[in-house]
């Protein structure tokens, strides 16, 4: 049982002093969490922390590879019209 | 630098721009007590006057946020972007220490640092007190500063005021939280991300008693509020009020930025931006009860140099690793520098109290009541700084605007003319870049410059601007009250302005 931090990620920090495991360290090309060390905060917060303050959707997965924050879920953008404006910007 | 320098040494002791000679508006920070003129005598982001001759820099030491505004994308870095969130290098305090001294040894005119992201500086409270702590130390000449969303602000007053840290800006962009629902999707707050109305609640409460704590230890407070049309822009007059009783000094109105390309909601939802016309509507209504700031350049969390300018690529960290500095005689330097800049503006001053003959004109303009009402020009200014007409219009990134009128020159705001990007071969054509510049130039009459090639001459009167470079090395209001008396005398300013180039409502 363990979040995994993924390509997504743009190493902003904000999860990394939050964690009650202490298992996010910084890498590259981005931070990680160790698998060993992370228990989703179960018992310490109601929320997983680094979920709770990453600003970033779908850079941080559960144990099934999961989004915890889907896309839109954080910006309010759908991501129907992010994939259109993607590719009006991309055929400019 | 050493050229800089020289200029600085040389500068003709002409006749300036003060309070008294320029009419009311001028500099915005006039009725305010000594105390706090004397503390923004020469912060250049916060006193109008003083960004003609000094700079500044942000160090991006502060990645992480505490909440989600919609108008930033948490991922973008582009070199070619100035606008607040965006930065091309994180720095550690270390780092930032070390770039801030290299940039203040050669950029003698510093006198500020300021943290303002490139996420929220306490946010991360240890990077961003850290830099200021080793700095008051290091290079105790440098003003500390810094611009927060507000959120973590009052548990972090005291350590703040005990640095010495005297500037903050909070960026207020509502005092209603149903307002702020439509502005904030979420905030983290006490370990849990909030969502909705109660997260502009808690903003909204946290902000507002961290401006009250903040005025109570005697640091200036300065707001910052984004102008979002159809959002907030109506309720911006009640933001301004509000902070304004609450001891806050100077409100800072700032148009948004949102176009799809930068990936944020407003930009791809279809928020549009207030044009120039609406953007001076909304400061002279808060104006009434609040001195404004109309020079903002909305700029970098990691930009360096004068306002307007950004430096930051000659201050990179490989670049400052080969420098050789040598902190003590940098200090001095600047000294030197900011005696010799101080010596300019006195003299400037001192020309206009004893009715200096440059600003003489405007108050000639009051004509007896029987004349019928002179309306006001714009006239828009390309300045490389020292308050002077002293740029090739070719080379202007942005321009000044200034308007006349029988009450006097006033400063009404810097507008940039390339449209937010540097207008390399990659970002537009020239065709692009004259649309972003006409779009610039908006309700103005004249273009005052120290030179211009023909091609942008006729462009420019094609388009219903005048240019005028008439005026190479003059103090700018004295140059724009001399344009203004010209037209006068001309009869030019009793019929309304010519409709090609008029304000759009």
């Amino acid at each position: 049982m363990a979040y995994q931090i993924v390509a997504a990620c743009t190493n902003c920090w904000a999860c990394q002093p939050l964690c009650p495991s202490e298992a996010i360290y910084p890498a590259a090309p981005h931070f990680l969490i160790d698998a060993k060390r992370c228990t989703e905060c179960d018992g310490a917060y109601s929320e997983p922390q680094c979920a709770a303050i990453c600003p970033i959707e779908a850079a941080i997965v559960d144990s099934q590879g999961v989004a915890v924050n889907p896309p839109g879920s954080l910006t309010g953008i759908p991501p129907e019209r992010m994939a259109a404006a993607r590719a009006e910007i991309g055929a400019r | 630098m050493s050229d800089k320098v020289t200029q600085l040494q040389s500068e003709p002791e002409e006749g300036g721009c003060t309070k008294s000679g320029c009419g009311a508006g001028s500099e915005p920070l006039s009725h305010l007590p000594e105390a706090i003129r004397q503390k923004v005598h020469n912060h250049p982001c916060y006193s109008e006057q003083a960004h003609h001759h000094y700079a500044r820099m942000h160090v991006a030491v502060a990645p992480a946020c505490n909440i989600q505004c919609h108008y930033c994308n948490r991922k973008y870095d582009c070199a070619n972007e100035s606008r607040p969130g965006v930065v091309s290098e994180l720095l550690t305090s270390q780092q930032a220490v070390k770039k801030v001294l290299a940039v203040a040894a050669n950029i003698p005119q510093m006198t500020v640092l300021g943290v303002a992201g490139p996420g929220d500086p306490l946010a991360n409270p240890e990077r961003t007190l850290g830099t200021f702590r080793e700095l008051a130390e290091k290079a105790p000449d440098i003003k500390l500063c810094l611009s927060t969303n507000g959120l973590a602000l009052p548990k972090h007053v005291e350590e703040i005021a005990a640095l010495n840290v005297d500037h903050v800006t909070i960026t207020i962009n509502c005092v209603d939280p149903d307002i702020g629902a439509q502005i904030y999707p979420w905030i983290f707050w006490n370990n849990r991300r909030v969502r909705g109305r109660k997260a502009a609640e808690i903003l909204i409460e946290q902000q507002q008693r961290g401006l009250e704590m903040l005025v109570a230890k005697g640091v200036l407070v300065k707001v910052n509020s984004v102008m979002i049309p159809g959002v907030n822009d109506q309720h911006l007059k009640e933001v301004s009020k509000v902070v304004k009783a609450k001891g806050a000094f100077l409100h800072n109105v700032m148009p948004l930025i949102a176009e799809p390309e930068h990936g944020t909601f407003y930009g791809l939802m279809g928020q549009r931006s207030p044009n120039n016309a609406e953007l001076q509507a909304l400061q002279d209504a808060c104006a009434g009860d609040m001195a404004m700031m109309r020079h903002c350049r909305q700029c970098r969390a990691d930009a360096v140099g004068m306002l307007g300018e950004d430096r930051g690529a000659e201050f990179t960290l490989d670049k400052i690793e080969t420098m050789e500095i040598d902190y003590a005689a940098a200090m001095e330097r600047r000294a030197q520098v900011h005696a010799q800049i101080e010596a300019t503006r006195s003299a400037q001053a001192a020309q206009v109290q004893q009715g200096g003959e440059t600003l003489v004109p405007i108050s000639i303009l009051k004509r007896p009541k029987a004349e019928p009402p002179l309306r006001p020009l714009l006239v828009a200014v390309a300045s490389e700084g020292m308050g002077l007409v002293n740029q090739h219009f070719g080379h202007a990134r942005e321009f000044l605007v200034y308007e006349a009128s029988t009450q006097g020159v006033r400063f009404i705001g810097a507008r940039k003319a390339d449209n937010y990007c540097d207008g390399g071969d990659s970002c537009g054509d020239g065709d692009a870049k004259w649309s972003a510049i006409l779009k610039a130039l908006e309700g103005c009459e004249v273009m005052l410059c120290s030179r211009i090639g023909m091609g942008p001459w006729e462009k420019l009167e094609a388009a219903g601007i005048e240019p005028n470079n008439e005026y190479p090395m003059e103090p700018i209001e004295a140059a724009v009250a001399a344009i203004y008396r010209q037209w006068q005398e001309a009869g030019r300013l009793h019929r309304a302005a010519a409709p090609r180039n008029a304000l759009s409502a």
